[in-house]
């Protein structure tokens, strides 16, 4: 089964790289960009047998930190 | 005087030696060296280090995976049963990352590596780390990491204000870090993490020597020397 996994940072918390990025795009001359906020994608594959749950606790132990980030998980197929 | 202390290596540290010295010359005994791999520390430890550095080579988030290493789970129990745990940079990014300390590090705002020396004010000259300072005192500390801006939400950063646990603060701005924290306590007081690097700062050589109070007063307040 692939899963993926979004990780992207709380609203309110400071993502210097996204500014970074925004100013880039805004320098090649895209208008119209309000705001960027860099996130991670993590792709698993994982056994069938593997639960909800445990993809849950992967996030939460792990993949993300919950101080700082939200997470959303994708059942790809 | 008997002072037990022992500084872990994760792969990828690269201030282990230099805070294992430190400890050694300002204490007079040896510092046991820890491997991450291990899942026990020696016995009755007075003072555990976690070090600076890029363990795991910043992977996933600074001092994510080596908060999650076996010597961890060890360094997590002593803690809570009170042995003192200082952690530098990185050290201080995997006490975050552990659960051990509140909040979290994030790049910095400028985005930009900060390696320079720089103005802490001492905010708390009670704790175990910082008695051998005065209240308000400025020190001159080195600094150098990429992800030291500290970030916690409004009402952790109020906690922390009014149970005195800043330890430190920067004079200035260094790296966006919330109401300019550079060093936080535990609630208990034995755990400190702090971005800046004391060992770095205790041997007239290395162009000042303002940050061997700090183990002068872990060491004093340890072992009563």
């Amino acid at each position: 089964m692939k899963v993926r996994v979004h990780v992207s940072l709380k609203s309110g918390v400071l993502d210097p790289q996204g500014r970074a990025i925004h100013h880039s795009l805004e320098g090649l001359g895209f208008a119209g960009v309000n705001d960027v906020r860099a996130g991670r994608l993590f792709e698993l594959d994982v056994d069938e047998s593997v639960t909800d749950e445990a993809l849950d606790d992967m996030c939460r132990k792990l993949l993300a930190n919950m101080v700082i980030e939200n997470y959303r998980i994708e059942k790809v197929a | 005087m008997s002072f037990r202390s022992a500084v872990v290596t994760f792969p990828g540290s690269n201030c282990d030696r230099d805070l294992a010295v430190a400890l050694e010359k300002i204490s007079g005994n040896e510092c046991i060296r820890v491997w991450h791999g291990d899942a026990d520390l020696p016995d009755n430890l007075d003072f555990i280090g976690l070090p600076g550095g890029f363990s795991y080579g910043d992977y996933l988030r600074c001092g994510a995976i080596a908060s999650r290493s076996p010597v961890m789970r060890a360094v997590i129990d002593a803690a809570n049963r009170g042995v003192p745990v200082f952690g530098v940079c990185n050290g201080f990014q995997v006490l975050t990352e552990s659960g051990l300390l509140p909040g979290a590090l994030l790049r910095n705002s400028g985005i930009r590596f900060v390696c320079r020396d720089v103005t802490l004010k001492v905010e708390n000259a009670q704790s175990l780390f910082t008695s051998g300072y005065e209240a308000g005192q400025e020190i001159s500390i080195p600094v150098a990491h990429h992800d030291g801006n500290y970030h916690a939400d409004a009402e952790t950063l109020d906690r922390l204000e009014g149970e005195g646990r800043v330890a430190f603060r920067y004079v200035g701005e260094v790296n966006g870090s919330a109401r300019q924290i550079a060093g936080v306590l535990n609630a208990a007081g034995n755990v400190l993490g702090m971005m800046p690097h004391p060992e770095r700062a205790i041997d007239a050589k290395h162009g000042g020597t303002d940050g061997r109070a700090l183990f002068e007063s872990a060491i004093r307040g340890l072992v009563g020397a």
